[in-house]
């Protein structure tokens, strides 16, 4: 066999498995979405958008991402930075951070609802401490910003490590070099923060980014497991569509919104963070 | 004399600086670990204990819930078939990325920037939507409600970091290492199986239980994709409205241990894939 047709022949296998279960599917939803009987309509968007709970779960969904990612973001930076300050003990700390990257989003759910539920931990420890006299139940549509607070705490403790292990990686190709002229300097800790590891984490920020916003849209099992269906979001939607309401075409509508979306914000981000050509490390 | 004090200062603002410092990593691996301590206090209860108000901060050892786990209907299936699906991803994903990942390491081709955009698209693609055509279509093959056909499903989600991890691990074994054996008298395919395969097990093995936390984790497609033959994610979800608290903890851990011991095993690559990843 030559080199000519050999690298060929080793990647027929994923492209035609891509081709067949990503690309194609894509197709049929698309199909689905745009489809009702026969021919042409608009009518399942229509039907999606103008359901009443969709403002809601839009909103729900969007104001959950633009709470949770810019925590996520600072706090995977400061840990990252963190590490690599760390000389003894950097590995088990690394460890333990990165724990929460292997669990699920339904597990996250169940963990904080061991917290949050009636007669959970957090209600425990003010009972405990004498601020309350008997639990009180949290996840209710009475307080439906404890729920929000309790999903968010969740998908912040689930999905930062994500983002913290493709930051410490983009760090450790920083060359050591900038650092060291940058204290020859004089610059300070913080400034050398901004001036070059920032600047030249912009790769792995883009990365990173994309990644956790697509995920942050697709945020589901974790809202089950503690909101039920007392917070609506999209993807918890085009479940009760394909299930709950067995109509596949307008699961297939909110799918390419929220497909619509995700698009929208990637381009976004990569369009912000964009790398200058010929600056990559 | 005078020249002392500031000196002083300085060397107490720094220790106070890495008190801090310490705190807050002390404090952050706390923030991970409690939480996941809790919820084993609640598996390692009895169901009573459990409901009961207020509880304790210290395990009592009881099996009681696990017990009722375990003899919940249809509880361990769905645990067998949940490590079914991930197995058959496992073996997927290497068998259809792994040769990818080393075509990408090795020859330079026509369209090998194309295969690499296809491959990060995938990426970059709420992956789990595509259940639900693939449901029509998997009754149209037959493959609806069966592990292969969740398995296909979970391949797609796990092979774009198969052949990233693949990639790079593949690109760290000089190809002069493989052109010596040729020299030797080795063919292209035994000089891969017999010098570049044993450097790089333990790498695909990592890749490989990279892809059965994917599968194992995943819950939409899974519960979408799956009637009779549920996976443990997609059965836990279903339940989790009717279901008593102690069902739901004991199953939440038995999800989780698996993802304490993967993240071990393979936490010596989780870095060097996004490195290589990122350019």
């Amino acid at each position: 066999m030559n080199a000519r047709t050999l690298p060929y022949l080793l990647i027929l296998p994923v492209t035609l498995f891509l081709c067949v279960f990503f690309i194609y599917p894509f197709v049929l939803v698309a199909q689905l979405a745009f489809t009702q009987g026969d021919g042409f309509t608009l009518a399942n968007f229509r039907e999606v958008v103008g359901y009443w709970k969709f403002p809601i779960s839009l909103k729900n969904t969007l104001l959950l991402a633009a709470i949770v990612v810019p925590i996520q973001l600072a706090l995977s930076l400061a840990m990252a930075t963190m590490v690599s300050k760390m000389e003894k003990g950097r590995d088990l700390v690394l460890y333990v951070w990165t724990i929460p990257l292997g669990i699920s989003d339904l597990a996250a759910g169940i963990i904080w609802l061991a917290i949050f539920e009636q007669s959970g931990f957090l209600n425990s420890m003010m009972s405990g401490m004498g601020l309350i006299d008997k639990p009180i139940s949290l996840l209710t549509y009475e307080h439906p910003w404890v729920i929000f607070i309790a999903i968010a705490l969740a998908e912040i403790w689930r999905a930062t490590a994500i983002m913290l292990v493709i930051l410490v990686a983009g760090m450790g190709l920083i060359p050591k070099e900038y650092y060291e002229a940058a204290e020859v300097f004089g610059a300070s800790p913080w400034k050398r923060f901004l001036k070059i590891t920032l600047p030249m984490l912009r790769p792995s920020l883009q990365t990173a980014l994309v990644l956790r916003v697509i995920l942050a849209f697709e945020v589901f099992a974790v809202v089950i497991a503690l909101g039920g269906s007392l917070f609506p979001v999209l993807m918890a939607e085009t479940y009760a569509y394909q299930f709950d309401l067995l109509n596949s075409g307008a699961a297939a509508a909110i799918a390419l919104i929220i497909l619509a979306i995700s698009i929208g914000f990637t381009l976004i981000i990569l369009r912000l963070l964009r790398v200058p050509k010929g600056a990559t490390i | 004399m005078t020249a002392v004090t500031p000196d002083v200062a300085h060397a107490d603002v720094r220790k106070s600086g890495r008190f801090l410092f310490r705190a807050a990593i002390v404090f952050l691996c706390a923030w991970v670990l409690v939480p996941i301590y809790f919820l084993l206090i609640n598996t390692l209860s009895s169901p009573e204990t459990v409901n009961a108000f207020p509880k304790s901060f210290i395990p009592e050892f009881d099996m009681g819930s696990l017990t009722f786990f375990a003899n919940f209907a249809g509880m361990l299936t769905a645990l067998k078939n949940s490590v079914i699906v991930a197995c058959l991803t496992m073996v997927l994903s290497i068998a259809f990325g792994a040769p990818a990942g080393y075509a990408l390491s090795r020859f330079d081709f026509r369209g090998k920037e194309l295969f690499r955009v296809l491959i990060l698209l995938t990426r970059a693609f709420p992956l789990p939507l595509l259940a639900l055509p693939l449901a029509v279509l998997f009754i149209r093959t037959g493959l609806d409600d069966t592990l292969l056909g969740l398995a296909l499903v979970h391949t797609t989600l796990a092979i774009p970091f198969a052949v990233l991890i693949t990639f790079s691990l593949f690109s760290g074994i000089p190809i002069e290492l493989e052109e010596a054996a040729w020299t030797l008298g080795c063919t292209r395919f035994t000089a891969f199986t017999k010098v570049v395969l044993p450097l790089i097990a333990p790498g695909i093995a990592a890749s490989a239980i990279f892809a059965f936390v994917i599968s194992w984790n995943e819950v939409f497609a899974a519960a979408v994709l799956t009637i009779q033959n549920r996976t443990l994610p997609a059965f836990l979800l279903q339940s989790l409205g009717t279901s008593p608290l102690h069902l739901k903890f004991a199953g939440g851990f038995i999800l989780v241990v698996p993802a304490l011991v993967f993240i071990f095993a393979v936490r010596k690559y989780l870095f060097a894939m996004w490195g290589i990843a990122n350019r």
